[in-house]
């Protein structure tokens, strides 16, 4: 079907013109978005493509190096605290404060792949759980980053033009979504993401192959804790206001259910992963609202269960979501694009 | 020096719930290499079980317990049974996908049950009364948890030593194949495993619950119970058993004398620190690949 011949097929990312055709339809759908939906959905987009950013980050440490981890909302808070201590305290520009938040990420996300270079299976997973409790932990307790009652962003202003709504805000975080899906795509087509790939499939012949395995297993580590930093950086002014407790462990664990969910090892599956859950958690918020199922969820839950306790029905549908996919769909909802491409395009056999 | 001995001994009593968690993870990991996440939301259910039974049945607390406890056994094996086995190519990281998958199930309904305020369980010990010998006090639900730990290690010891089952389950960890040419049950075991350890579980949720009960209390004691495993090298009964107590001693000398406010926290620490030292734990021989 898709036989490759040379290199140059295997990096080229506008294949077709039909490719370019929906690409330039998508980018000029998303840039046309605020100006004619509501605000809600506005709120919505900047929500996802935040978690997008880290979810694709986080595919590139889980998915394409084959290491765990279960502290990226650690790196997502030093993203956020940075950029917004670095705007408020040394009144650094937007676009400075950013890539240095982001920075200080991934020179965190360097230091935890030094033990991670030894580590794996069960003794990463709480090596990396252990740094995102602590990281928010002494955040928490740093004056200077406002303590435990959490701290205000500060305006935001891009060189002329005063940010101060989500419609604009909106144009600035999808450039800098786009652009950054485009740097991983690019970045696993490259010599260091191969390395990466050869990593995840066989560590010891990536060696044998002259990978640099101290290298590249912390650079995954660093570039992983990058994105999430932009993405937390990011974040701090969706929310306008930032506290160490919205960096939980289950911030942890719903990044890397976006990633599983999505597909391991797929930059489109971690968007799309990170699109669905998204949306399926700002809709099971107010699960009571919901047409048909809220009204009936909301006589089972006073019959059988308790009535104040009915947003956690959000847990269950994660939990088994994410059992699901395991169980029957190991490749997530890309392998299922995959498989549902490979039925339409043999079709009739 | 009386506060010393003090924390230690409040250490102690907390390192008996870290330990029976972690021996509860240890024994699944052992036997099917999964780090069940899920196991603080198991315990999690049992205890919210026995305090409906214990409420609106208004059972007594001894059968309430052990029907809790039954619970605990049936809920391992259906997991097991239900969903473990089925999983198609079992990868490390889709097993803790899919533990952690249970753990949101259970706590989802668990708190779409009981709502997420505290609730109390009515046990004959409050969290208040205590003992005291010499000038040192103790807990006697502290009491309780301790001697609980100590009888129900003893008799795991046993059950893996002498019983035919353990020496079974000893059988199909160290290799699976061999076992099952020698006509033992591997899947059959592997479930017996999941009910075993959920039981020893939720006797850890159940002796928390008289302190506090609301459905989030289990990240702690499980977390801190997985740390204790990993510390002893997630294959070793009584590797976690001493880590629970070293860093249940640790954390509260670590409260007391330097900063109250990391205490929670100072455990993750000591993992990372020590991992990078012994990769795998303290009390488990490094496995390197070979080619």
């Amino acid at each position: 079907m898709d036989k490759k011949i040379d290199y140059y097929e295997d990096v080229q990312f506008l294949t077709s013109p039909v490719v370019v055709f929906w690409f330039i339809a998508l980018l000029v759908f998303l840039y046309l978005l605020p100006f004619f939906a509501p605000n809600y959905y506005i709120y919505m987009a900047n929500y996802i493509a935040i978690n997008i950013i880290v979810a694709a980050g986080l595919n590139l440490l889980v998915g394409f190096t084959g290491q765990i981890s279960l502290g990226h909302a650690g790196f997502f808070a030093i993203g956020a605290y940075g950029t917004v201590i670095l705007m408020a305290k040394a009144s650094f520009p937007f676009l400075l404060a950013l890539p240095c938040a982001a920075l200080v990420a991934a020179a965190f996300g360097f230091l935890l792949g030094l033990p991670a270079l030894r580590l794996e299976g069960p003794y990463l997973a709480i090596a990396t759980l252990g740094f995102g409790l602590t990281i928010t932990q002494i955040i928490g307790r740093i004056e200077l980053f406002g303590g435990r009652e959490g701290i205000h962003a500060p305006k935001l202003v891009i060189g002329p033009w005063q940010i101060d709504n989500d419609r604009k805000f909106y144009l600035v975080l999808i450039t800098i979504t786009i652009m950054m899906l485009l740097g991983m795509r690019n970045l696993i087509k490259t010599r260091v993401g191969r390395a990466f790939i050869a990593i995840r499939d066989a560590d010891i012949a990536a060696q044998t192959m002259g990978v640099n395995i101290l290298l590249y297993k912390t650079l995954a580590f660093a570039f992983s804790a990058f994105y999430a930093g932009v993405a937390g950086g990011l974040y701090a002014f969706v929310l306008r206001f930032i506290e160490p407790e919205i960096f939980t462990l289950m911030m942890s664990i719903m990044f890397l259910a976006m990633v599983v969910v999505g597909g391991l090892g797929s930059i489109m599956g971690s968007v799309t992963g990170a699109v669905l859950l998204c949306w399926l958690d700002l809709q099971l918020r107010n699960i009571l609202n919901i047409p048909y199922v809220g009204g009936w969820l909301e006589t089972l839950s006073e019959s059988w269960f308790s009535i104040n306790g009915v947003s956690n029905i959000q847990y269950i549908i994660f939990g088994a979501i994410m059992v699901s996919i395991m169980l029957f769909e190991p490749l997530g909802l890309y392998g299922v694009w995959i498989r549902t491409k490979k039925y339409w395009k043999t079709w009739p056999f | 020096m009386l506060d010393f001995i003090q924390m230690v001994v409040s250490g102690i009593a907390v390192g008996s719930t870290y330990a029976l968690m972690g021996l509860a993870m240890v024994i699944i990991y052992k036997t099917s290499e999964v780090p069940n996440f899920a196991q603080g939301e198991m315990a999690l259910a049992s205890s919210f079980l026995a305090m409906m039974l214990l409420t609106t049945l208004k059972m007594s607390v001894v059968p309430a317990f052990c029907l809790a406890m039954g619970f605990a056994v049936l809920l391992g094996c259906f997991l097991e049974f239900a969903i473990l086995r089925r999983a198609k190519e079992p990868n490390i990281l889709g097993m803790i996908v899919i533990t952690i998958g249970i753990e949101m199930m259970i706590l989802g309904i668990v708190s779409w049950k009981f709502g997420a305020e505290q609730k109390t369980m009515p046990f004959p010990i409050g969290p208040y009364d205590s003992f005291m010998i010499r000038d040192i006090f103790l807990g006697q639900l502290e009491a309780l948890i301790l001697v609980s730990a100590l009888v129900l290690m003893t008799v795991l010891f046993l059950f893996f030593r002498f019983s035919k089952l353990g020496l079974a389950m000893k059988a199909t960890q160290q290799n699976g194949i061999a076992a099952r040419i020698v006509g033992i049950r591997t899947n059959r075991i592997l479930m017996m495993t999941w009910g075993i350890s959920s039981a020893v579980g939720a006797v850890a949720g159940l002796l928390i619950s008289p302190v506090m009960m609301h459905p989030y209390m289990m990240w702690d004691p499980m977390l801190k119970g997985f740390a204790a495993a990993v510390m002893g090298g997630m294959t070793s009964l009584p590797g976690a058993v001493f880590a629970a107590y070293l860093l249940g001693i640790i954390e509260n000398l670590f409260g007391g004398y330097i900063s109250i406010e990391f205490k929670s926290v100072v455990a993750f620490v000591i993992i990372v620190m020590i991992l990078c030292f012994k990769p795998s734990g303290l009390f488990s021989k490094h496995y390197v690949k070979k080619v």
